[in-house]
């Protein structure tokens, strides 16, 4: 038996060995409940597509407005970074600066991280900084906070509605799709890419 | 599976945290290195428990500030009006968007509450060697996992609030210290229940 055949389960150390699953099937742990792996087809011109798709909109979601204020002629657009930026010049710096790293530095570093990783193994080989790539993405997946901001900008709307004239801005809607295609991404197991690497690595297709 | 599984400690092999890759005797010794990516191998999370009190109790005592000092502070020409988490649920609800209160209460006040009930739970409950219901606890565990960073959601209310409301003529918001505190509680939660290594709950010898 080989030791690659094995899978331990980190929730309640428990041994099994790795058995081919079926489209969409997902093998629990016996014990604890845990999702141990599931079935993947591993396309890396697909999730190579998705990783692009995710940085375009990253960027519109950034370069635009999310919303704007209209009070009677009065008018104030933010962006993220305005945001950032705002909370910054508040008085509350902690605050901006958590929101950078978990709304903008994290999403970003790992859109590109991704980005470099597959287009390596695309090219038929690990990149020189895999390691290090795939450590650091592992690391950032607990913090990075997206989907969390997107339900903040809807709460902020609906606070302001009752008082302001609210429109909604392409950063809005670019930073809703960004949240599904970043959830998208980082729902793939990064595990698997180790194995995945290892397979381009010895010449077997992913 | 037939009867009872075997555990990774007792065959004497290793799973590695990063890449899941197992390692076998004579490698799979702890500060060892994993074979495939180099992160150091670990037979338990490191000062687990140690880690997840020091977190957790810093993360409570920060708690109480984070409610009483002000969260968002608005302002206009007229007044000023200080809101701490619980006044913003309850101004929420009284202007007619309970749905909106509801989120909010749940997010800030639910959420951590609950998580600091959790992890006191699953810490004495390993400290005391409990046999009881562990697939209940590793489930409680998952839990708080995946929903603890939802508590964030005030804070960049707060923060998108500050960088759109800002009119000479019709006020401005701004972030108190509360955000502070709030923000720093929701990250000690988060490095207290990553700190718990959910393998101690199966660690413990069967009750006879
Ligand atoms: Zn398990
Ligand atoms: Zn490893």
């Amino acid at each position: 038996m080989s030791l690659d055949r094995w899978v331990v389960c980190e929730q309640c150390d428990s041994v099994y060995t790795r058995r081919p699953l079926r489209p969409g099937e997902v093998a629990d742990c016996a014990r604890c409940g845990h999702h141990l792996y599931r079935h993947h087809r591993f396309d890396l011109e697909r999730l190579l597509a998705l990783t692009l798709a995710t940085a375009i909109v990253f960027v519109m979601a950034n370069v635009y407005p999310v919303v704007a204020l209209n009070a009677q002629g009065a008018y104030n657009a933010a962006t993220i970074w305005g945001a950032v930026i705002a909370t910054w010049e508040s008085g509350v710096a902690p605050v901006a600066f958590i929101s950078a790293l978990l709304v903008f530095f994290f999403p970003l570093s790992q859109i590109c991280l991704f980005a470099y990783v597959l287009l390596g193994l695309r090219r038929g080989r690990r990149p020189a900084e895999f390691r290090q790539a795939m450590h650091a993405l592992s690391l950032m997946q607990p913090w990075s906070m997206a989907e969390v901001f997107m339900l903040g900008i809807l709460v902020a709307i609906v606070k302001l509605h009752g008082v302001m004239t609210v429109i909604p801005g392409i950063g809005l809607w670019s930073f809703a799709i960004l949240t599904l295609l970043l959830a998208a991404l980082t729902s793939y197991d990064l595990q698997d890419l180790w194995d995945i690497a290892e397979d381009v690595e010895a010449g077997r297709p992913a | 599976m037939s009867g009872r599984v075997v555990t990774a400690a007792e065959m004497g092999l290793i799973g590695c945290r990063r890449c899941g890759h197992v390692m076998q005797r004579p490698q799979a010794v702890e500060g060892n290195s994993c074979a495939r990516c180099g992160a150091g191998l670990r037979w338990r999370k490191p000062q687990s428990l140690e880690r997840c009190w020091a977190f957790l109790i810093a993360a409570m005592i920060l708690y109480v500030p984070a409610n009483t000092m002000t969260m968002m502070k608005t302002i206009n020409p007229f007044n000023s009006t200080d809101d701490t988490i619980m006044s913003g649920v309850i101004y929420l609800w009284a202007a007619g968007t309970p749905e909106l209160a509801v989120i909010v209460f749940v997010a800030s006040v639910m959420v951590p509450i609950g998580k600091f009930i959790a992890l006191l739970t699953l810490l004495v409950s390993v400290h005391r060697g409990s046999s009881r219901d562990r697939v209940g606890r590793t489930r409680l565990y998952r839990i708080i996992e995946k929903i603890g960073h939802w508590s964030m959601l005030d804070v960049f209310v707060v923060a998108l609030l500050v960088a759109l409301v800002r009119f000479d003529l019709f006020g401005r918001v701004e972030a108190g210290g509360g955000a502070i505190c709030f923000g720093g509680v929701v990250l000690l939660t988060m490095m207290a229940s990553l700190s718990f290594d959910p393998r101690l709950i199966w660690d413990t010898p069967e009750k006879t």
